[in-house]
Formats: structure tokens, C-alpha cells, sequence
């Protein structure tokens, strides 16, 4: 895993509530058995006027010019801001991974779902929760602003905006030491397998059908 | 001290906690095709092995077929994955119930049917309505394909422990009211973030009556609620649903399982992070009209008007959601025609759902301007029950399409979708943009207000068919 430690990047505002990962990245693309790829078709029903499937050439498909990240200055742009409840439905791992292919390390927003949250760690794309109003300075500043830009620094645990406002936010501990290293989080569990295998053991003694062979 | 059900069910699972975070220890790891490959792939670049082949229970079921599965899958992408999982398990020698085994169906029925969920287990799946498996008084996470490889590897999940919720029902359910409305009416109420951060328990006179076919429904969609769990305490309705199943304890556990179970539910003056009560009574049959859960009503209610609302994102969420549904604000939802109906998924897919749509059905036909009804059973075991019992006479004589178990129109990863515009009555649990084909209007109800749908061709209140 890439270790996220500073970023300083563009930002892309989603303006919408409650986006599920079916939105972030639609079903058809799940059928993939790899990893990657998956970034020409994040947001594929949004992004594009016509219907995706897995293989098609994306750079000919007609683009929906509504569509915010489709507009010319949101190229290239690593920060995406977001609002409540990102990432809500099926706990698609495909959904961080399409966000991560697209070019987004970061994502900013007042709220996240659970198991979407904990996929984008596990991926290197740090999830910031910020208070809604400080979220909403970020929309109208982002939408003011041509070629805005934050930067954030997870070190310090803040967001700095161009005029040097800063906001700050928790992450929990764990969590951030894995970030700031690209720590793969089996290789830190195996380290205990001593401790596992007492565990798996009392808990056979204790309940021995739960090890039953089938 | 008073402890509530899942701190129980968390706190004998902590192989070890630091600052908070908890490496907790998987009882139960059921896999299936679409969250897997990526995970087995990991495992294989970094010559790992499966900790504990005998907690895996693998099944396809998100790419297959409805229909006739003789010829194998058409499509060669759905046909790889499969295919993928075949030998991911073969390789590694974890059971699996392939396309054609009896056993086969959606992951989060077979579990229970098989007994492969037990009450007092950590039970994880790379699929959000792994918390379906909270009926059993078991602690049930959907988890990202990292973490199922981390499962594989370590039998171990990175946890930080959630909150708790305590939501009560108190009261006797009215008559045609079920599981499934006693979950779209919490979530109408607390919203699809409302249980986010928390640990729902069910609770309540309400759900002490729900069968497990019930309970399941109910947790199903805890993940509709935000809430990453859910779970139900351990009653006589649950150890006599165990009781006999192939992976349940053998005779000579049973008893020193059913006496640790019983011990499995919230104490006495147990403090929770929050707490919900709702009546049965007030609950009535739940239709939704918008693009998320939460957007529901009750059958005699109407699509809400936008401007009515005073909060700015919540109405431009409505005016967005009618546009997508094709509805105006202020229609009565029993004067919504519908396309196509759906009966089937891990919510409502089991012989209980399945009864109740038939005793709607029977003796009636499908509409004449429904193009579509279809019944997917949730496992083929549930199938050849329902055969049994003749129900798939009743759907197939009343214009129903009978088919073969798996996810089909629930997510549309098969052939099974709805064409764009189309408006599908469906006994599935999202309702999200596209979720059954790509512009496709998806309407969450019960079996049996699916089942009237289907033969009146739009919502009516099942309880003035009878
Ligand atoms: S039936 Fe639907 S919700 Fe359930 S596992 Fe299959 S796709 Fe997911």
C-alpha cells in the first residue's frame, strides 16, 4: 500500500447525499477478478450518456457534460468533497479502488458508511470527516475558485485552505500509523499468531462445536 | 456489571486490544464470487495459506443464472468469476456448494439453512447483509475484500468496537404487516445513516414473536439503517430453528451449546448509546417511492412534494429522487402502476416469504399490464420446499415465472434486470439509482404487497385483497 503522509491536490466537490458505492462504481465492473482498472468507470451512470459494460473503449464513449467531474477545471484532481453518508450500500471494495484508479487519495466529507469508510484505508486513501458547516466553506469556496486546491497533511491531522484557514480532524490512531507507513495490516496481525493460536485454542475448549469438520 | 448482548458476543471474541482496537477472532467465513478473487489473488502473491479451512463455506451466487443452468453461464465475464471461485476453493481446498449442488443459493440463506450460522458466533462475509446472520444472536459484519483476504490469513478481523443500539417494538403486528415493514418503518424513522457507528439490537415483544425467517429479514436490512450489525437475542425460536441442521452442534454439544446460548442476550439494566422504540400497532404495510430506503411510506400515504421541505439538500434530494422514479409529488402510492415484480433476495427469499406471496397469488392472475413476475427462491433447498408444498404451482398457474436460486434481480448481475423506465414492485433491500438495470425503478415492499402488486398491476394495501 502507497503511504499517504502529505497531499496537496485539487479539489472535485460531489454535491449530493447519501452516494453509494452502486453509484461510485456500478455492477457490471464487479465482474472483474483484479484490482485495478477500475477508474474509467467510477460514477459510470453519472459520468457517461450512454450504458457501460466491461470492456468497451471508454476514451469514445460520449461524456455527460453535467456531470461535475466531467467539467474541464476539475482535471486531475486528488481531494474529493463530498457530502453525508459517502459511501453507503454494498461494501464493494471496487468502490475505493475505482476512487483510487480515478486519481482521489483523499476524500473530504461531514459523514461516511462504516464499511466504506474502513475499505479506503486499507487502500491508502485517507477519509477526512470534517463538521458539516466547515464542509460547506469548502463547497462554496471550492465552487468560487477556479483551480482550488487544499492541502493536507495527516501528520498534523489538519486541512489547510488556500487562505491559510486551517481545520482539523481525528483519526484514529491505528489507523493513521498503517496510513503514514503503507503498512499491509496481515503482516501486523501475523506478527501475533502466537496470541491467536492461545486464543483459537481456550475458545475450542470452550466451545468445540464451533470447530466442528464438515 | 449488566452487559448487553453485543458487548457479549464482542467481548469473547478479543484475541487481543490496543488503544481501542480489538483483533477479533472469525468464527464463520461465508464467501462468495464477486468479493473474493482479489482476496484469494492476495493470498496466493504472498504464498499464504487459509488459516481454518473448516470456518469457509463458499457458494456462488451473485453471477449465476435464473434459468436453465445446463449449458453452464452465457455471459463470459459472470461465467469467469464463477469459474474463478471453483478453483480459488479447489486450490485451497475450502467447501464449496458449486452452480449445480441442491445446497446452492444466496450466501446469507444457505448459512442458516445449513446451520453454518450459530447463535454466539463472529460470522463475516464480503457482503453488506452479512448482518442477516444477527438473527441468530451471532455478531454478523459485512467486510471489504482486503479484510476477507485478512480473514483468510488470520481468522482475525481489525476491530474497533461499535456502539450500541437498542431498537424496541413493543406490541402485536396488525394482520398483512411484516418483518420486512417493521424494518422500512425504523428506517424511515432513524434514516440509512441513523445507525451508523452502532450495533443494532432488535428488541421488543414484536420481535420475540418474528419466526427466524422474520428475524432475518429484520437484520438484513440493519445495513439499510447504516448500523454495520445487527442482531436479535437467543429465544426457543432460534434453538429449535438450529436444532438438526447439518452444521449444527453434533448430539452429544447439544446440550452445553444450547446452555451457553441461552445465556446469549442483553442483561437486565444493560446501558445502551441509544435508544429506539416503535408500536407494532402503528406499523402499516411499507411501500418506498424514492431512490433510498429511507424514502418510504405507508401504502395509504403519498409521494411527498418537494416543497414542502425546508432544508435545501434534503429537497433537492427528493426532486432528484421523483425525477429518477418518474413520479409527481402528491400521488396516492396505490395509484402507481408497475412494470415488472420481483420476489427473491437474502431479505425475502426464504419458504416463509414465499408462502405468504403464494397465499396472495393463489387463485389469482398476474395483471395484464405486468410484463414480468418472477419468484427466485433463495436456495435450491428452499426451491425443493416450496415445491413440495406446491407453491410453485400457485406462482407458475398465476402468471409467475418460477426460477432457479441466486441474487438475479436484486442487483442485476445476471440477465435478470429492469429495462430503463421500467417500475419493478421488489422484495429486495436498495432501492439505489440503477441497482436492477441501469434506469431502472425499483419500489421495496413486502412478499405479500409484492404479490398483490402482481396481480392488480399497481400497490394496492394486500389486507383489502383478503
Ligand atoms: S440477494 Fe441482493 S443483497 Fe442479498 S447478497 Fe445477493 S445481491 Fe446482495
Amino acid at each position: 500500500m502507497q503511504p499517504f503522509v502529505k497531499l496537496e491536490g485539487l479539489v472535485a466537490p460531489l454535491d449530493r447525499a447519501n452516494v453509494d458505492t452502486d453509484a461510485i462504481i456500478p455492477k457490471q465492473f464487479l465482474k472483474s477478478i483484479k484490482r485495478s482498472g477500475f477508474g474509467p468507470n467510477a460514477f459510470d451512470e453519472w459520468r457517461y450518456l450512454d450504458h457501460g459494460e466491461p470492456g468497451m473503449d471508454n476514451s469514445n464513449r460520449p461524456l455527460n457534460p453535467d456531470f461535475v467531474l466531467n467539467q474541464p477545471r476539475y482535471q486531475g484532481a486528488s481531494i474529493l468533497l463530498a457530502r453525508e453518508n459517502f459511501g453507503c450500500g454494498s461494501s464493494r471494495e471496487h468502490a475505493p479502488w475505482a476512487l483510487l484508479d480515478y486519481g482521489f487519495r483523499c476524500i473530504i466529507a461531514p459523514s461516511y458508511a462504516d464499511i466504506f469508510f474502513n475499505n479506503c484505508f486499507k487502500n491508502g486513501i485517507l477519509p477526512i470527516q470534517l463538521d458539516t458547516d466547515e464542509v460547506d466553506i469548502l463547497f462554496s469556496e471550492v465552487e468560487a475558485n477556479p483551480g482550488y486546491q487544499l492541502l493536507v497533511d495527516l501528520e498534523q491531522q489538519v486541512v489547510v485552505t488556500p487562505s491559510g484557514q486551517s481545520f482539523s480532524f481525528d483519526v484514529d490512531a491505528f489507523r493513521k500509523h498503517c496510513l503514514l507507513n503503507g503498512l499491509d495490516d496481515i503482516g501486523l496481525t501475523l506478527q501475533k499468531v502466537d496470541q491467536i493460536k492461545v486464543f483459537e485454542a481456550r475458545h475450542k475448549a470452550a466451545q468445540p462445536w464451533l470447530f466442528n469438520q464438515n | 456489571m449488566a452487559k448487553t448482548l453485543y458487548d457479549k458476543l464482542f467481548d469473547s471474541h478479543v484475541v487481543q486490544e490496543e488503544n481501542g482496537t480489538a483483533l477479533l477472532y472469525i468464527d464463520r467465513h461465508l464467501v462468495h464470487e464477486v468479493t473474493s478473487p482479489q482476496a484469494f489473488e492476495g493470498l496466493k502473491l504472498s504464498a499464504r495459506k487459509v488459516w481454518r479451512i473448516n470456518s469457509v463455506l463458499a457458494v456462488p451466487d451473485h453471477n449465476v443464472p435464473t434459468t436453465d443452468r445446463s449449458h453452464g453461464i452465457a455471459d463470459p465475464v459472470s461465467r469467469l468469476q464463477v469459474e474463478t471461485l471453483d478453483n480459488n476453493c479447489a486450490e485451497f481446498g475450502i467447501t464449496e456448494f458449486r452452480m449445480n449442488d441442491a445446497r446452492q443459493g444466496i450466501v446469507h440463506v444457505i448459512g442458516p439453512e445449513q446451520g453454518a450460522t450459530l447463535p454466539g458466533m463472529t460470522v463475516v462475509c464480503g457482503d453488506s447483509h452479512t448482518s442477516t446472520h444477527g438473527a441468530f444472536g451471532a455478531l454478523a459484519h459485512g467486510i471489504g475484500t482486503s479484510e476477507v483476504e485478512h480473514v483468510l490469513a488470520t481468522q482475525c478481523l481489525v476491530q474497533k468496537k461499535s456502539k450500541a443500539m437498542q431498537i424496541r417494538v413493543e406490541g402485536q403486528l396488525g394482520k398483512g404487516v411484516t418483518a420486512k415493514d417493521i424494518a422500512l418503518a425504523i428506517i424511515g424513522k432513524i434514516g440509512t445513516a441513523g445507525g451508523t457507528g452502532y450495533a443494532i439490537e432488535f428488541a421488543g415483544s414484536a420481535i420475540r414473536s418474528l419466526s427466524m425467517e422474520g428475524r432475518m429479514t429484520l437484520c438484513n436490512m440493519a445495513i439499510e439503517a447504516g448500523a454495520r450489525a445487527g442482531m436479535v437475542a437467543v429465544d426457543d425460536t432460534t434453538i429449535d430453528y438450529v436444532k438438526g441442521r447439518p452444521y449444527a452442534p453434533k448430539p452429544e454439544q447439544w446440550d452445553a451449546a444450547v446452555a451457553y446460548w441461552r445465556t446469549l442476550h442483553s442483561d437486565e439494566g444493560a446501558k445502551f448509546d441509544a435508544e429506539v422504540e416503535l408500536k407494532a400497532e402503528d406499523i402499516q404495510p411499507q411501500v418506498t417511492w424514492g431512490t433510498s430506503p429511507e424514502m418510504v411510506t405507508s401504502v395509504d400515504g403519498f409521494v411527498p412534494d418537494p416543497s414542502k421541505e425546508s432544508d435545501p439538500t434534503k429537497r433537492g434530494g427528493i426532486e432528484r429522487a421523483l425525477q429518477y422514479m418518474g413520479l409527481e409529488a402528491n400521488t396516492p402510492i396505490t395509484g402507481i402502476e408497475i412494470d415488472k415484480v420481483f420476489i427473491g433476495s437474502c431479505t425475502n427469499s426464504r419458504i416463509e416469504d414465499l408462502r405468504a406471496a403464494a397465499a396472495v397469488a393463489k387463485g389469482r392472475k398476474v395483471a395484464a399490464n405486468v410484463k414480468l413476475a418472477m419468484v427466485v427462491p433463495g436456495s435450491g433447498l428452499v426451491k425443493a420446499q416450496a415445491e413440495q408444498e406446491g407453491l410453485d404451482k400457485i406462482f407458475t398457474e398465476a402468471g409467475f415465472e418460477w426460477r432457479e436460486p441466486g441474487c438475479s434481480m436484486c442487483l442485476a448481475m445476471n440477465a435478470d434486470r429492469l429495462e430503463p423506465g421500467e417500475r419493478c414492485a421488489s422484495t429486495s433491500n436498495r432501492n439505489f439509482e440503477g441497482r436492477q438495470g441501469q434506469g431502472g425503478r425499483t419500489h421495496l415492499v413486502s412478499p405479500e404487497m409484492a404479490a398483490a402488486a402482481a396481480v392488480t398491476g399497481h400497490f394496492v394495501d394486500v389486507r383489502q385483497l383478503n
